[in-house]
């Protein structure tokens, strides 16, 4: 059992846990990821590791409620427990002095970026960052990325925060107003990473993004997690989840990910009528 | 010498057209009387045939004359000995290639059913208020790490936990049991019975971690720091595709997730349990070991309408145990021999719809002593499908050869051993099961895990090591 110490409503729909993880806090690095398992019942889901301190224990993650099982982890409060937690898992990514490098991330993309962006700092680069969300209100870890920036870009979809437009469009202003880019990260939906990778190749930019297939055990022994790099089949768990973005066949990943809308949809259902039958928590105050 | 019945006590089964769609065991046991009349066929003997049949040598004649006196105490006595996993063995080895196929009965008539009186004392155990102890030797402090908790980790476990050593197991899963617990369905080996196994174990003060993924959290070298000695027992990795067109298509699975989601997930048991798993209604498995049978199986259990084989040799080549394609066969499993998938046709949303087959052929007989399935060309036909079970094999886990130094593999990426001790290349580390031999049975990893834990008792002992000799 692993006891959650904290947690934090960053936006709606979008949740920050401190888990009392010391094991795995001390030995996560950027890029890596867990698996948890809220219950007996409960399936094995991967979230990114969004941060650690090491010395106190702690390893946080941020995720997004989308389905039954993230919208149930969302229902838990500090001093309750998740069952089982595993990790770190896949490889950390390759951190160097590259030059100047870009971070890209959409959404919740941003926390799971944000450890890489660190990391990529502090070995030196100069680091320009662009996150992206639909809304003003969806704006996620503005202060934590600015101070790990050396420039940063906020953009929303529909401009309420003064800057319309999508991260592809900002990246697009970044190349044009002639910076030389010599590597660039990209984190967040699918759609998006495709967009910046098709972006990138334009102009001979490596690329690497961070993939979200469907996982089962993520310990590579399932094979659930196959995606196409470069025509070969590659398993994310084990030989990722980052890849190269200008070899990824993204709109298989995409048509993947749908495997399950029918029971997915069904378990939420299942899963909104209960917590509303049992009410207790059907007002709870969540800010 | 008193007449002896040819024929074996039959078990009680469910019956085909019902256990098809429930999950619950199979077979039903023997009661004590079924067991005591089937142990009284046995010779008892002088030269036991089948002793040399079984990788561990049970003690079967001795085991089996206690049943025969209804002293089941005794015969469990015996039994663990020399095998600490009986529930598990009776129900899954190969008896019919193992002792069964060495027992002297076997040449006239049919040959005791050795596997079912194992699995009879086993459960027999398990409804008494005590169990069987083993004798644990006193402290030695002496600390061993085990990795992988599936039948080779648990029988080295046990068996240097009663030589008195402090024995922790690291399991990556949230379960022990290793494919025992994901592979191998409910229907063939309730879990409830593997659960009870390593609570055995636990109980004679064997630790587990669980959740623990060595190499990613400890490496092999910190383990080396805190414990005398290492094994490795991390079994399967990644599954083998075929590599043909279409194959990552929606609807195709491995056989390791088809049945990891159904029998460690609970899939079988969706809405209740949150992890989905797709109830086609026309499913094709490929393959011909147990692995594909379990998986065509567990495709009737979800409902589906179709459950068709697809095995490119014959049904003789099969590498299943006979019992495994008998009940596939009875519950309706169609099967689609001499024939090999060639392409998926895959629907616009991504889905399977067909799979095309080619008919094959046996040519001459290949490395492995089979006659090699070649292609009629022009034979091409499809089956329409909308799942599709990979069951083809699995290369060993990489995990613990990649973070570790000095550890020697194969070119297959199996660990060198040296067979006689289990000794890998680097000091104070053993292993031993499938990722030694690759894919191969509960038994002989148990039985190699046997070996390790004798010679790792030595090294302990003595503090020797001998480079293996390549
Ligand atoms: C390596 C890795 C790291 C991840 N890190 C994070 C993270 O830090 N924060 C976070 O919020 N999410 C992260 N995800 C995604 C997260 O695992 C899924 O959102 C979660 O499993 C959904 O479970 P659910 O039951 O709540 O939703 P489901 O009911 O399973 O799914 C609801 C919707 O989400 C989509 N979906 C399902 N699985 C995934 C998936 N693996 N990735 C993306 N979309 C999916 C489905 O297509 C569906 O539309 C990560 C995924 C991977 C593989
Ligand atoms: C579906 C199926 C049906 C089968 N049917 C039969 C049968 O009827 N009869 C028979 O005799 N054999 C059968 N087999 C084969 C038999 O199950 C295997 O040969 C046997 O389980 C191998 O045992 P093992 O201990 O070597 O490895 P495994 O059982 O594979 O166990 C290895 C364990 O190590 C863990 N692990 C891996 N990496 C790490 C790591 N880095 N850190 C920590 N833990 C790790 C894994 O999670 C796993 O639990 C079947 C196999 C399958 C898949
Ligand atoms: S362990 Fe397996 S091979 Fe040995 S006697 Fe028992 S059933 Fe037969
Ligand atoms: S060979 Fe057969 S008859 Fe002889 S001891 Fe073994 S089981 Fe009994
Ligand atoms: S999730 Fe199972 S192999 Fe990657």
């Amino acid at each position: 059992m692993v006891k959650i110490l904290n947690k934090q409503v960053l936006a709606t729909g979008i949740k920050r846990f401190e888990l009392d993880a010391p094991e795995i806090a001390w030995r996560a690095q950027p890029g890596q990821f867990v698996v948890l398992r809220v219950n007996e019942e409960g399936e094995r889901i991967p979230l990114t590791v969004a941060d650690t301190r090491p010395e106190e224990g702690v390893l946080v993650i941020v995720f997004q409620e989308v389905g039954k099982s993230t919208a149930l982890l969302g229902t838990l409060e500090p001093g309750d427990a998740i069952m089982d937690l595993i990790g770190p898992l896949g490889k950390p990514t390759e951190i160097e002095r590259f030059g100047t490098v870009v971070c890209v991330a959409g959404g919740v993309g941003t926390p799971e970026i944000y450890p890489v962006t660190r990391a990529l700092r502090q070995a030196g680069n100069k680091v320009i960052s662009i996150i992206g969300f639909r809304n003003k209100d969806l704006i996620l870890m503005e202060e934590e990325m600015r101070r790990v920036s050396d420039e940063l870009i906020v953009a929303t979809d529909d401009g309420s925060n003064g800057n319309k437009g999508l991260v592809t469009d900002m990246l697009q202003q970044v190349i044009y107003r002639g910076e030389k880019i010599d590597r660039c990260f990209a984190v967040g939906p699918v759609i998006m990473m495709k967009m910046v990778s098709l972006l990138t190749k334009k102009y001979s930019i490596p690329t690497i993004v961070s993939l979200n297939p469907i996982m089962l055990d993520a310990t590579g022994m399932c094979g659930v997690c196959r995606v196409e790099v470069g025509g070969e089949t590659k398993f994310a768990c084990v030989d990722g989840p980052e890849f190269d973005g200008h070899k990824v066949n993204f709109d298989l990943l995409m048509a993947r990910l749908k495997t399950y809308v029918k029971e997915e949809r069904q378990a939420m259902e299942i899963f909104l009528k209960s917590r509303n039958e049992n009410c207790r928590c059907a007002n709870r105050k969540e800010k | 010498m008193a007449k002896v019945n040819p024929r074996r006590t039959p078990m009680k089964e469910q019956l085909p057209q019902e256990r098809r769609r429930n999950f619950d065991e199979v077979p039903y046991g023997y009661t004590p009387e079924e067991a005591i009349s089937e142990a009284q066929r046995c010779l008892q003997c002088k030269k036991p045939s089948c002793v040399n049949g079984c990788p561990v040598q049970v003690d079967i004649p001795g085991f089996i004359a206690q049943i025969a006196q209804g002293a089941f105490w005794e015969a469990m006595k015996i039994m663990k000995r020399t095998n600490v996993l009986p529930a598990i063995c009776g129900r899954v080895c190969p008896q019919e290639i193992q002792c069964e196929g060495a027992c002297i009965l076997g040449k006239k008539m049919e040959p005791v059913a050795i596997g079912n009186l194992e699995r009879f004392i086993a459960d027999w155990e398990a409804m008494q208020s005590e169990c069987v102890m083993c004798e644990i030797q006193p402290a030695t402090g002496k600390k061993v790490a085990v990795i992988g908790a599936g039948p080779a980790g648990l029988t080295v476990a046990g068996d240097l936990r009663k030589l008195g050593h402090d024995v922790t197991i690291f399991e990556a899963l949230h379960k022990p049991g290793g494919v025992l617990m994901y592979g191998i369905p409910e229907f063939r080996l309730p879990k409830a019975v593997v659960e009870r196994e390593v609570n055995f174990l636990l109980s004679m003060g064997v630790r587990l971690n669980l959740n623990y993924v060595v190499g990613k959290l400890k490496t092999v070298d910190d383990l080396l720091e805190e414990f005398d000695a290492v094994f490795i027992g991390t079994g399967a990795g990644l599954p083998l595709f075929m590599n043909i067109p279409g194959e990552n298509s929606l609807g195709i699975y491995s056989a390791n997730e088809y049945l990891t989601r159904s029998n460690l997930m609970k899939a079988y048991l969706f809405p209740r349990y949150d992890t989905p798993i797709v109830r086609g209604r026309h499913v094709a498995v490929i393959g011909g070991g147990n692995v594909a049978m379990d998986a065509a199986r567990t495709a009737l259990r979800l409902g589906t309408e179709r459950s068709i084989l697809i095995y490119r040799r014959s049904r003789d080549e099969m590498p299943a145990r006979a019992a495994e394609i008998h009940h596939a066969e009875e519950e309706g499993v169609e099967f689609q021999l001499l024939t090999n998938p060639v392409r998926y046709i895959v629907k616009d949303d991504g889905w399977v719809q067909e799979v095309e087959c080619i008919r094959m052929e046996l040519g001459e007989p290949d490395a492995s002593g089979r006659r090699r399935p070649v292609p009629i060309p022009g034979s091409e036909f499809r089956i329409p499908v909308d799942t599709v079970v990979v069951a083809i094999g699995n290369s060993p886990n990489p995990l613990i050869p990649q973070t570790t130094p000095g550890l020697e593999t194969t070119r297959w990426g199996t660990i060198v051993i040296d067979p006689m001790t289990g000794r890998t290349t680097k000091k104070g580390v053993f292993a031993g099961g499938d990722i030694v031999t690759g894919a191969a049975t509960v038994i002989l990893a148990m039985g190699a895990g046997r070996v390790a834990a004798q010679s790792i008792e030595e090294y302990l002992r003595t503090g020797k090591w001998d480079e293996i000799k390549k």
